[in-house]
């Protein structure tokens, strides 16, 4: 997975699937945009949960909160939040072309900025919290995040809000909906590749092994969780933002911050796909995401049984996940090494200076 | 002459055990100074006091002339104070040259050095230069969760010198290690010391290697100082040798 070559067609596999998938299976466009969705799930979460260790059970906040602030921040740019809402879709209000777009692409900007902010204001109060008491605590602030706003009239409370109806046809809104989740994909997957590859995925991997030799090594600890999470929290606000408006209507409960589906599958993927690798949740996701849908489509009422299963064997016998254990059984493969036979015996830079 | 780290009236209480009690300690910039005592006498309890692992109940303890008893460990560290472990610590999942291009020194961070790619320039070339040293420099793309305890033990060493540090504290370098390892070990503390100029304070249990290493020795039991001299002094001093050395 290492080499070159092999991500090259790895990425050309998964960009041709992205572009011909929708085109070949028109009917599964959203389940296919699901798909993408569950991939950035997955890679953004392991950013604290397989990188840095930090197994955080919340961050599926930041995708209501992005959703709600993209909601928000459409509307409020033409009528009145409150008014719009006390109507509960009552009033058909009209947008027109341009008004929706710019309201979009204001609030898909917006919603990332605003979950980053939220992100580095919850992280300031748990990033004190290590291991279980920093899942707990997390899950803690997206439970409390949904109660919030149902009890929040001016965004509808409980009754949820109708989002803008996008413009043109049917099919048209779901390749649109489609191309924005597959294009965050792989924007985040690029980005968190090179964030690996410098100095600040190695902060993150040296947190992960050891925070106190971290601190004790002067590493600004808390600056590199913070920055972490608020990266994981820009592109689920964003998420939640697209995944609001392309269901069209968005509550607190089972829409914004469905804690215990999107919330638990996020983590079950990356943890099925081995965390702490850039392929890893991509891997994970895509399974689960298509065992999930055949299981409802092929074994209803066993579906959750089947879900449950995969979780099971994954903890018991796979805790390194799929690519976790592939990497244990040949390390070569992924170019990590085993043993140091035939090496050279001095540095490059000390062989010049000798010269 | 001047002390680099200057220990004055340093009290620490753990409920009733006193484990310091009225300790003042210089350390000369640029030597070598040793911490013996038997166990449990509070030699790594003043190292904690040191490196600012926890509050000291009284006292002062200077860094460069400037008061760091109320800062905490990684502000301490950025001051170019490190310690290392008793219990080897290091990035266990990641390999050694990651493990040494983690350690580069955090004083000065910007966004260019926060976000740098790895494995280039000039930080993977004394990472690599720095691994020689110990000779580990054939084994760094190994995890170093992998690697022998003495080989651990190494690679924690370099990591910190990685870190260009002013003052290292070293808490018993040589324990666990094979005697025929420690002498290339203390070859390479006095080689970091010369060379590198930085000041050591080593907490050490082999006589030998102190006795061999340091400028100046201070004996610590019952939480309290018992004597600082040379080591000539230190293996004669009769107080010493009742409370530790015992008789030969």
């Amino acid at each position: 997975m290492t080499s070159a070559r092999t991500d090259g067609v790895i990425y050309a596999g998964l960009i041709a699937f992205g572009i011909v998938g929708p085109l070949l299976f028109p009917g599964y466009t959203n389940q296919i945009a699901i798909m993408w969705l569950m991939v950035l799930m997955a890679s953004t979460w392991d950013v604290m949960g397989g990188q840095t260790g930090y197994n955080s059970l919340g961050n599926i906040a930041f995708f209501g909160i992005g959703m709600y602030a993209s909601a928000v921040v459409q509307i409020a740019l033409f009528y009145d939040v409150g008014e719009y809402t006390a109507a509960f879709g009552a009033i058909k209000v009209e947008f027109t072309d341009a008004q929706y777009f710019t309201g979009l692409a204001l609030g898909l900007g917006l919603a990332g900025v605003i979950a980053a902010i939220v992100s580095v204001l919850v992280g300031l109060c748990v990033f004190g919290l290590r291991g279980p008491y920093f899942a707990i605590g997390t899950l803690g602030v997206a439970v409390a995040m949904a109660e919030l706003i149902s009890g929040w009239n001016y965004v509808g409370g409980g009754g949820g809000i109708s989002m803008p109806v996008f413009p043109g046809e049917a099919g048209a809104s779901s390749l649109a909906f489609y191309a924005m989740f597959f294009v965050l994909a792989i924007v985040a997957h690029l980005f968190l590749r090179w964030l690996y590859s410098t100095q600040f995925g190695l902060a993150l991997n040296a947190i992960r092994d050891d925070e106190d030799k971290a601190e004790a090594m002067g590493l600004h600890t808390l600056r590199y969780k913070l920055i972490a999470w608020a990266i994981a929290a820009f592109f689920m606000g964003i998420a939640g933002a697209v995944f609001g408006n392309m269901i069209g209507f968005i509550e607190p409960l089972e829409v914004a911050f469905p804690t215990t589906t999107f919330g638990i599958f996020m983590v079950a993927m990356a943890l099925l796909g081995g965390k702490g690798t850039l392929w890893g949740p991509v891997l994970g996701a895509i399974l689960f995401h298509v065992v999930k849908e055949l299981t409802w489509t092929y074994l209803l009422d066993w579906q959750w049984v089947a879900l449950g299963a995969i979780i099971v064997v994954n903890i018991v016998y796979f805790q390194q996940g799929i690519l976790g254990w592939a990497q244990d059984r040949w390390p070569a493969a992924f170019g990590l090494k085993v043993d140091e036979g035939g090496d050279d015996a001095t540095p490059a830079g000390a062989r010049e200076a000798a010269e | 002459m001047t002390n680099i780290i200057e220990v004055r009236g340093v009290s620490k209480a753990y409920g009733g055990v006193h484990a310091n009690t009225d300790i003042s300690i210089d350390v000369p910039a640029g030597k070598i100074t040793g911490l013996i005592g038997p166990n449990g006498s509070g030699k790594t309890t003043l190292f904690n006091s040191i490196v600012g692992y926890h509050p000291i109940d009284t006292g002062s303890i200077k860094f460069e002339g400037r008061e760091i008893s109320r800062l905490r460990v990684p502000q301490i560290a950025r001051l170019g104070m490190l310690r290392t472990f008793q219990q080897t610590r290091i990035y266990s999942k990641m390999n050694c040259l990651d493990n040494m291009q983690i350690s580069v020194s955090h004083r000065e961070e910007s966004l260019g050095s926060m976000f740098a790619l790895r494995d280039r320039g000039e930080i993977i070339d004394r990472a690599e230069r720095l691994l020689e040293f110990v000779g580990l420099y054939a084994k760094r793309r190994l995890i170093s969760g992998d690697l022998s305890f003495g080989q651990q033990k190494l690679l924690e060493f370099a990591m910190a010198l990685m870190n260009q540090p002013k003052v290292l504290l070293l808490d018993e370098p040589t324990a666990g290690i094979n005697p025929t390892l420690i002498n290339g070990l203390i070859d390479r503390l006095k080689r970091a010391n010369q060379e590198l100029g930085v000041t050591l304070f080593v907490i050490e249990h082999n006589m030998r290697v102190i006795m061999n290493l340091a400028e100046q020795i201070s004996c610590l039991a019952h939480g309290q100082l018992l004597a600082t001299g040379s080591p000539d002094e230190i293996q004669n001093d009769q107080r010493v040798i009742d409370a530790y050395l015992g008789a030969h």
